[in-house]
């Protein structure tokens, strides 16, 4: 098992008018080579979560265990850690700094007091599985293109080769090809390289696509940990915490109480659509 | 003459090295021309590289033809004299919400426009209090932007426009940097702008769900307008779209699969109603059909 | 961390003190200000605490939040304290070894920490109560007679007001950036001077960089929407003398002459 969050509370702003407990008694667990999907609406304490796992954010209560090792024990290292759970940010590209794409992803081996040809290799590595071609190793990550940025900063932190990869809205701000191609990527790793992945994301129709499991985060609680199937059951909650079901469920539903026997666990289009056929055949000979 | 008018409008960014000679240039608007009648709402399609937001900025004489023409309100927008005009009838809102907000409080930030225009001070109240109800922020208008949510920051740039009573408002992908709360808050926000002000909205966006309700739709690719119709026509060509990078709302996809699997329906269907309604003809039809074969 | 700094933050509350004009609480902190060195004894310290206790229950700014911003000079007021406590002569007290307090020492000391904390609190009432632009404003207007020999005062104000405006988020942009670089394994605390320096660089550089778009952007907005300098601008908000500004004005003058005269005879008795 990877990562085990036991009883979290983070209370910031402590005995001022501005006290928020973002994160209220947190239990959750995250198997090696999982794949989930992190949803909650803005503020929903989702990204406060995610700088736990890595050991930016000390919990105010509460423990973190990785591989069975409670994190905040004096003798463990934070640094190591923080390779071994890789937290890709929100607009990762704004963390871009170096002269050249290559030299920028090789900063995280580096700081992990590798050998030179071993943080070359590293970095190389990285940029090839976020598919960058090699023409612009030499580019400033300046000049390149908002998608092919936020591919630099990915494997700024793939290049530290983690066990745990946690993304904060890869997709945000691009376009739909942007995010398809960075989603499609990720998907790969997950696969090819067997890295556990936590997603977070607002959009479900994103999610439903990759994972597994969804947790949703709803003011510092986590209102559901399930497959997604069984979180989309409850679009009606979803709305109420400003999140939504994937279109089709909607449809599905919709198609359900106008008579037609469609799957309503249906999350994808090819699911519907197969769904749909069905029913429509069944309905035909009827 | 309609509210906006374009013609043969090409772009050129001239790249220059470090001592300022020209490197080359590249082309971002290719000879487009498109007309706009007021109190339309429009929206322009494309991914990101296409073009669309340097044809905002054109309309707003933040950049200046390369060749062709613009027309704004009837006014050339090469013409110097008419830059401040066509700013105040053609409002601008941004991508991201903090690096337009100007004022430290709300209602100042809402009264930036008014006062550089130079409008008395009893009418910038009445100017602001009306914007503020229009994007009803109006229990904001003491706080400080810094602590709204991306959906309100948008709302209150949109009312900074709105105080200067423009007859038609360009946004510039206003939802990119918004989570689907806050998305939904503007775009709901400039519907109401658009029917119950009559405003012309030329809204730029990549998110297909933002098209339903639109008058009219262009799509662009590489610095061309390459579809344009209502909606539902743009929405037909679900294989051109694709195409272009750009994705159709869920409803619309699998409407689409289902026809190309022989279910008979209607093509550009965007509401999950419309879908229903198909498919209850279609079942009508093919019993119809069944009964007549037995 | 960086939250804590509450200097230049503004407090929305709707009292007398933030219905000023932003002038009168201008010179209110100067003359408070320059009135802390002015006295030098309890029944001065006594008129200045009426005052400036006064000011903070009629602005309706909790105490706490006030007392927050102290934090952030809590070093300086430790070194000064410990400076004027051990290092000035007069009537030993106590003694070990070489080290000495002297009743003139703990009288400095306890004067240097209090005029330290006014001077905070006074300044910070100021802007806790006035928005950064009438802030602005104030000074455009105070200042406006120096537009006659060419000094920019409105460019100087409205950059001032900007300023105010991003540093809110340009500070919770560094804390971002600190944290992904912290993610890359960037280590900010161990080093000497020179790598800790250069580790500064992977912050630094983004935040330009952030800091150069966002001024783009916004010089765009502020073109998109109008502006075009000082010249035929109206104001939403034009400063205009009310009565409790005069009453204001009439308050400083009496303070003075309170300050002034209370420490005056009070010399004259002891």
């Amino acid at each position: 098992m990877a990562i085990r969050v036991e009883n979290v509370n983070y209370i910031y702003g402590e005995g001022t008018a501005y006290k928020i407990h973002a994160l209220k008694n947190i239990n959750l667990t995250i198997q090696d080579g999982e794949f989930i999907g992190l949803i909650g609406h803005t503020g929903s304490g989702k990204s406060t979560l995610t700088q736990h796992l890595n050991g930016l954010v000390r919990a105010s209560s509460g423990k973190i265990y990785y591989n069975d090792q409670d994190i905040y024990e004096e003798k463990f290292s934070m640094k190591e850690l923080r390779s071994k759970v890789g937290l890709v940010f929100q607009y990762p590209e704004h963390q871009l700094f170096e002269v050249d794409v290559f030299s920028d992803v090789c900063f995280g081996p580096k700081n992990l007091g590798l050998a030179k040809e071993e943080v070359e290799k590293r970095a190389e590595e990285a940029l090839k599985s976020v598919g960058l071609d090699s023409s612009l190793y030499k580019a400033s990550p300046f000049e390149l293109s908002g998608g092919q940025k936020r591919r630099v900063a990915i494997a700024g932190v793939l290049a530290m080769q983690p066990e745990v990869l946690i993304l904060d809205e890869p997709t945000a701000g691009l376009d739909p090809k942007g995010r398809d191609e960075i989603l499609d990527e990720i998907g790969k790793l997950h696969q090819e390289r067997k890295i556990t992945i936590l997603l977070v994301s607002h959009s479900m129709e994103d999610v439903a696509r990759y994972v597994k499991r969804i947790i949703v985060m709803n003011q510092g609680n986590v209102q559901f940990d399930q497959t997604p199937k069984e979180v989309f059951r409850h679009y009606r909650e979803l709305e109420k915490i400003g999140l939504a079901a994937p279109q089709v469920t909607y449809i599905m539903n919709e198609l359900r109480q106008n008579g037609f026997l469609v799957d309503t666990d249906s999350t994808t289009v090819k699911e519907a659509k197969d769904s749909i056929l069905r029913a429509l055949q069944g309905r035909r000979e009827s | 003459m309609g509210i906006i008018k374009i013609k043969n409008l090409v772009h050129d960014y001239i790249r220059r090295d470090e001592e300022g000679n020209v490197e080359g240039t590249s082309r971002a608007i290719n000879k487009v021309s498109l007309e706009v009648e007021k109190g339309q709402f429009i929206v322009i399609l494309g991914h990101n590289g296409s073009g669309k937001s340097t044809l905002a900025k054109h309309l707003n004489v933040i950049l200046m033809p390369t060749e062709g023409s613009v027309w704004v309100n009837g006014k050339d927008t090469a013409e110097e004299r008419n830059l401040w005009e066509i700013r105040q009838s053609a409002g601008m809102v941004f991508q991201n919400p903090d690096n337009q907000i100007i004022g430290t409080v709300v209602e100042e930030d809402v009264g930036f426009g008014p006062e550089n225009m130079g409008v008395p001070t009893d009418e910038i109240w009445q100017r602001v209090d009306a914007a503020l109800r229009a994007v009803n922020m109006v229990a904001y208008r003491h706080h400080s932007p810094n602590k709204l949510s991306g959906g309100q920051k948008q709302r209150v740039a949109i009312a900074g426009v709105v105080a200067m009573r423009p007859q038609c408002i360009i946004l510039d992908e206003p939802t990119a940097m918004l989570d689907p709360v806050g998305r939904k808050e503007v775009i709901e926000t400039v519907r109401e702008l658009n029917e119950k002000e009559n405003v012309t909205v030329i809204l730029i966006t990549h998110y297909m769900e933002e098209v339903i309700g639109a008058d009219r739709v262009f799509v662009m690719d590489q610095g061309e307008v390459v579809l344009q119709g209502t909606p539902k026509e743009v929405f037909s060509q679900v294989e051109l779209l694709k195409k272009y990078r750009l994705d159709v709302p869920q409803v619309t996809e699998l409407a689409y699969e289902l026809k190309m699997a022989g279910v008979e329906l209607e093509d550009g269907i965007l509401t999950t109603k419309e879908l229903v309604e198909g498919l209850k003809r279609y079942l009508l039809r093919e019993k119809g059909k069944d009964r007549e074969g037995k | 961390m960086i939250r804590d700094i509450t200097i230049g933050q503004y407090y929305p509350a709707d009292s007398v003190i933030h219905r000023l004009d932003p002038r009168v609480k201008l010179m209110g902190t100067i003359v408070f200000l320059v009135s802390l060195f002015l006295f030098d004894g309890f029944s001065g310290y006594l008129v200045a605490t009426l005052f400036l206790g006064g000011a903070i229950w009629l602005s309706k700014v909790p105490l706490k939040f006030m007392l927050k911003g102290l934090k952030a000079i809590f070093m300086l007021l430790a070194i000064s304290v410990i400076f004027n406590l051990f290092l000035t002569d007069g009537t030993v007290v106590f003694r070990i070894w070489k080290i000495q307090i002297t009743r003139e020492g703990i009288r400095m000391a306890v004067f240097m920490a209090i005029r330290l904390v006014y001077l905070i609190l006074g300044s910070s009432l100021m802007t806790l109560t006035t928005t950064p632009n009438d802030l602005t404003d104030g000074m455009e207007k105070a200042l406006s007679p120096l537009r006659k020999i060419r000094v920019p005062v409105h460019e100087i104000s409205m950059m001032m007001s900007i300023a105010l405006r991003f540093i809110p988020i340009l500070l919770e942009e560094t804390d971002k950036i600190m944290k992904a670089q912290q993610a890359r394994g960037a280590d900010f605390e161990s080093g000497n001077l020179i790598q800790r320096a250069k580790s500064m660089i992977p912050i630094l550089v983004p935040l330009f960089i952030s800091a150069f778009r966002r001024a783009n952007d916004l010089a765009m907005a502020m073109e998109a929407r109008c502006y075009r300098g000082g010249e035929g601008r109206t104001k939403m908000k034009p400063l205009r003398y009310k009565r409790r500004d005069f009453i204001a004005y009439g308050v400083y003058a009496g303070y003075l002459l309170a300050v002034v005269g209370v420490s005056f005879v009070f010399q004259r008795i002891f």
